[in-house]
């Protein structure tokens, strides 16, 4: 075993108009994927001018594949109604905006910097040749990452998603200077501050055959203390932030239960959404919404990796017997905590630190990873297992060294250092202007950007290969398929999802489906070659005869 | 002392045995080490001014999303 499975990010931005805070908000993030949708047609025409075996054409964004999206699914076993759901759930139908958001502003012609180009199309959802889905989900820009199979790769791709973040942005910035609309930012937090929150999810392969019952009581003591080393560190208490001090995660407030299947109400530590985007006779994902949004690489990596570890002790059904008494209080008792001192009632009657309850599993980890691998741990498992000791030792002894590693920490140092010098309390605005602009996606204003490029916090991945993955898809999962698709035969592409590619032939009512239901096939050296076919039809076709059964169409049947 | 080091080196698991202070607890930092840590404090939050919304109070009262997930 290793910390090694399936897994990826979704981020949903934070988005505002300079100077504009009342503009439509689905509107600002339809602006956002429309002009990263138009720049990767850009990049693509120009790539593939003069290739052989490309189809030529330029066409703007990719159409999504809501085939396989079941967001009233839910894992205990049941599916909810259409009619009971809150109307935020009905995530498998396409948005449209309507005729007044379209009307609010004017978005086709002077709000969108279309360049010399002729396309003045209105894109809400896009898969780009990195494999991620870049899309506006309700009223956020929010791109879901690639599937990877390591903790690092997750760091890699979800930070390679803030790239494209930073791309769309500046395109609307260049936009802005030429036609006087308002330019856009992005910020990769979790809440304004005034009782709203956006997610930051994860999502993890596992194997169907666990019950969920032992999922969920393993995972609320865990979801429940990993903040201390993965939060990312807000101004403020309470839902509104009204309630002056610091605490430790963006997230902890906005939860009310311990389990359910709603992602913007009620919202649970454990989540039930049961949508494997695969065979849904092998696999789970489990869909994590508890987490903040990071930034520090440190805390990503800590984030995937234990996390992994964790579900790893579920499948062994080795996981230490830690039952919180009520895990939505110790998740609000840690987070406000940020001496990391804090202890909890366990329902045996314990009374343990956040720091105590990571050291068990953590000990549990390192024995069951110990014991599978008995000729040594793989270097991600050894890693992974590495930080998290380094950081609960770390924590135990003086929080504050972890400063240069942990969002939280390195913000609170950066915000202390504030108050010591200017005499600042809690509720100073100046202060939570500072927590604001940390998550400002921009390199040169960024806060955590600042930090990271004078050294003061360190990075695992150097920023030339989080740039490269912003357009170079994994190689190890069928995200280089679903990536290489896009970037090769962009105009037939009809429609792609997580584990579907939709093409069309040239003619009347021709195309064909290719399923992709295995998330570790078609990964970059078993398929790179039958891209070698001279048109979309033949690879088609190259597709089909070495997986017959997952491509259905025009003269394949 | 300790909120004075702002952003220094964290120490590391007690296994690490890439630092020269391996194994032994961490000296106890003298005034020299002291000064530079307010020193680098000090550039730091001279460099931050200088990027910092200039209208916190606007900035942050404009700040408003709607939900989402």
């Amino acid at each position: 075993m290793s910390v090694r499975r399936v897994m990826g990010s979704e981020t949903e931005f934070g988005v505002l108009a300079v100077g504009e805070p009342h503009a439509n908000a689905t509107v600002l993030s339809t602006r956002v994927v429309t002009s990263y949708a138009l720049r990767v047609a850009r990049e693509l025409s120009r790539e593939s001018s003069g290739r052989n075996g490309s189809d030529g054409q330029t066409s703007v964004g990719t159409g999504w594949d809501y085939g396989s999206e079941a967001p009233l699914s839910d894992a205990r076993g049941y599916t909810m109604s259409r009619e009971q759901a809150h109307p935020s759930q009905l995530t498998d139908q396409a948005p449209v905006l309507t005729a007044e958001e379209i009307a609010a502003e004017a978005i086709t012609e002077s709000a969108m910097y279309t360049e010399d180009m002729d396309w003045r199309k209105v894109i809400m959802n896009t898969v780009i040749p990195n494999g991620a889905r870049v899309y506006v989900d309700h009223s956020h820009p929010e791109y879901s990452s690639p599937e990877v199979t390591t903790p690092l790769d997750a760091l890699t791709w979800d930070a390679a998603g803030d790239v494209v973040a930073a791309r769309a942005v500046a395109e609307l910035a260049r936009g802005a200077e030429k036609t006087g609309t308002p330019a856009v930012n992005l910020y990769k937090n979790n809440t304004d501050n005034k009782s709203v929150s956006y997610g930051a999810h994860e999502n993890y392969m596992l194997d169907r055959a666990v019950p969920f019952d032992r999922i969920t009581s393993a995972l609320l003591p865990f979801f429940a203390t990993r903040q201390i080393m993965c939060g990312a560190g807000r101004v403020g208490l309470g839902v509104d932030g009204s309630e002056p001090g610091f605490q430790l995660s963006q997230r902890a407030d906005f939860f009310e239960r311990t389990v359910g299947l709603e992602t913007t109400i009620h919202r649970p530590i454990v989540n039930t959404r049961d949508e494997p985007h695969a065979d849904d006779t092998k696999y789970r994902r489990l869909h994590v919404i508890i987490g903040d949004a990071n930034l520090s690489h440190t805390a990503t990596v800590l984030k995937f990796g234990t996390t992994s570890l964790v579900l790893n002790l579920i499948e062994h059904d080795r996981v230490p017997a830690l039952d919180l008494a009520d895990p939505v209080a110790a998740l609000q008792t840690v987070s406000h905590d940020p001496s990391v001192t804090a202890t909890v009632p366990l329902r045996d009657g314990r009374e343990l630190s956040a720091v105590d309850i990571q050291r068990e599993y953590y000990r549990a980890a390192l024995e069951l990873e110990r014991e599978l691998a008995p000729d040594g741990l793989d270097q991600d498992t050894r890693q992974v297992l590495d930080l998290w000791d380094e950081v609960l030792t770390d924590l135990a002894d003086d929080p504050s060294r972890l400063a240069d590693r942990l969002d939280w920490a390195a913000k609170y140092a950066l915000l202390n250092a504030y108050r010591q010098r200017d005499g600042m309390a809690w509720n100073d605005p100046r202060l939570i202007a500072i927590d604001l602009q940390y998550a400002d996606i921009r390199p040169e204003k960024g806060l955590y950007h600042r930090l990271a490029s004078a050294g003061r916090i360190r990075t695992l991945v150097d920023s030339e290969t989080i740039e490269r993955a912003a357009d170079q898809p994994p190689e190890d999962t069928r995200a280089w398929f679903r990536g290489t698709a896009v970037r090769r035969y962009p105009s037939a592409m009809v429609s792609v999802g997580w584990d579907s590619v939709n093409v069309e032939f040239p003619g009347i009512r021709r195309g064909a489906r290719i399923g992709m239901p295995e998330p570790l096939d078609l990964n970059r050296e078993t398929t790179r070659e039958w891209f070698d076919a001279p048109d979309v039809e033949q690879w088609v076709h190259r597709v089909a005869e070495q997986r017959p059964g997952t491509v259905t169409g025009t003269g394949l049947n | 002392m300790a909120q004075e080091r702002i952003f220094g080196q964290g120490s590391r698991r007690e296994e690490e045995t890439d630092l020269p202070d391996n194994g032994t607890p961490a000296p106890s930092q003298g005034a020299g080490q002291a000064q530079r840590d307010t020193q680098g404090t000090d550039d730091l939050l001279a460099e931050i001014d200088g990027v910092l919304e200039t209208n916190a109070e606007a900035f942050v009262k404009g700040f408003v999303q709607k939900g989402g997930q």
